[in-house]
């Protein structure tokens, strides 16, 4: 269910969907996955340190927003799946096929409470490879593209990518962008934030980043912040 | 939000779509394609409840490659559009109805050109120009004032333009580009895409 404000007596101005900020885009060194690891529910955090992106097999890893315990079986699910394809067929099935298959999954739920919404990130192998990048929803929706953010920090999140994401951008550089938007949008949404998770895959498979604590971060921004006022030489207070 | 418009001529289908794909307050796709293919010479629209969309158009789609096969020769526009309103009809009064609506346009050697109006109640009607959406309400009248039967192939591309530029101009959500496609006798044509900047 969806978190509500304090006082329910005011209606919310569209539904806030997953406490949560997750993100994944393409670029020219793989797929860039990273999401923070808030896991509330209603106005409590109930756990700081949660795991919001998680590895499917070697080369896919899927972003989790919604209800953790849905995501947790549905993500374990479609990993059994995708292993009973790769025995039967003797290769991997593709990030799309993936999504199709959590998507047709998960459609015999519609209108119900479950709520998954996932990006699945992966590296396509064979005749066809290449990255791939998908939002799947449980309300049916399957959608392929370059850039992604789910949650409700997202719309925090987007606008920090949409300034700066670019095909041609290094590892360094991605990883930078995509813990600012995660850090931006959990200092404005109250139900994202503590720590930031980042995945990249690449063609060999996907790798972890440690864990940062974006309060680290804001201290960091901080002290940024007040370097550059004293060297332009102003006074004033933020 | 979404919108879908069809206008008929004497010998092709226009059909343009938009190419949002939202979700809440945000635009998730600003490319996303919303016509399906049925077959050489017809088009499924297919906008409404995210997931609803592409399970219906794409059953349909299915079934209709699945006749093909079978029987060696394809449905015609008339027939694929009563077989989907059956479809919809069937799966109203159901536990899962599907909230879709549709324009299905194709030609058929036969009968010619056809543009075929359905909604998510499993109503079905045969149209010379046609529109999805709350655009709809801004551009019908655009249509009727325009439309005669004997509109040339550019004569209805401006038309369609009038209609963007009037959604453009008056409504109140940002609908930047459409998808046009024109079928006719020889298949579907990908026509070039409409964007705010096009004259």
């Amino acid at each position: 269910t969806f978190p509500f404000a304090s006082s329910e007596s005011v209606p919310l101005p569209f539904p806030m969907g997953h406490g949560t900020t997750t993100l994944a885009f393409l670029f020219q060194g793989g797929v860039l996955a990273a999401a923070d690891t808030r896991s509330s529910c209603s106005g409590l955090v109930a756990c700081p340190a949660a795991q919001k992106i998680l590895p499917i097999h070697s080369h896919l890893v899927g972003t989790t927003s919604g209800t953790s315990a849905d995501c947790a079986l549905w993500k374990r699910i479609l990993s059994r799946e995708l292993r009973l394809y790769q025995l039967r067929h003797g290769r991997r099935l593709s990030t799309g096929g993936a999504a199709k298959l959590l998507s047709h999954m998960l459609h015999p739920f519609k209108g119900t409470e479950l709520c998954v919404a996932a990006t699945l990130c992966g590296w396509d192998g064979g005749d066809f490879s290449g990255p791939g990048l998908f939002y799947v929803c449980s309300d049916g929706t399957r959608l392929e593209g370059k850039l992604f953010s789910v949650g409700s920090g997202s719309p925090y999140a987007y606008s920090i990518l949409d300034q700066g994401v670019r095909w041609g951008l290094t590892v360094e550089e991605a990883t930078s962008i995509a813990r600012e938007a995660v850090y931006r949008a959990t200092h404005r949404d109250a139900y994202s934030g503590n720590f930031v998770d980042i995945y990249h895959v690449t063609p060999n498979g996907w790798t972890r980043r440690t864990r940062e604590d974006l309060k680290e971060e804001y201290y960091r921004e901080k002290e940024r912040r007040r370097l550059e006022r004293e060297r332009r030489g102003t006074t004033s207070s933020e | 939000m979404e919108y879908l418009i069809g206008i008929q001529g004497p010998d092709y289908v226009l059909v343009a779509a938009d190419n949002v794909a939202a979700s809440s307050i945000i635009q998730m796709k600003h490319d996303y394609d919303k016509m399906f293919k049925l077959s050489d010479k017809i088009l499924l629209l297919c906008v409404g409840e995210a997931g609803d969309t592409v399970q219906f158009a794409e059953y349909i789609q299915k079934n209709v490659q699945l006749y093909k096969m079978r029987n060696g020769y394809e449905l015609s526009p008339s027939a694929a559009a009563n077989f989907t309103r059956k479809n919809l009809a069937d799966y109203l009064r159901s536990r899962t109805p599907y909230h879709v609506n549709l324009l299905l346009a194709g030609h058929d050697d036969a009968d010619g050109p056809g543009l075929f109006y359905m909604d998510y109640l499993a109503s079905l009607a045969k149209a010379p120009f046609a529109a999805h959406g709350y655009g709809a309400f801004l551009t019908l009248s655009i249509l009727d004032r325009y439309y005669r039967p004997d509109l040339t192939r550019d004569e209805a591309v401006d038309l369609l333009k009038k209609c963007v530029e009037e959604l453009n101009r008056r409504f109140i959500l940002n609908l930047p580009s459409f998808n046009v496609r024109l079928i006719d006798k020889d298949g579907i044509h990908d026509m070039e895409k409409i964007s705010i900047g096009t004259k």
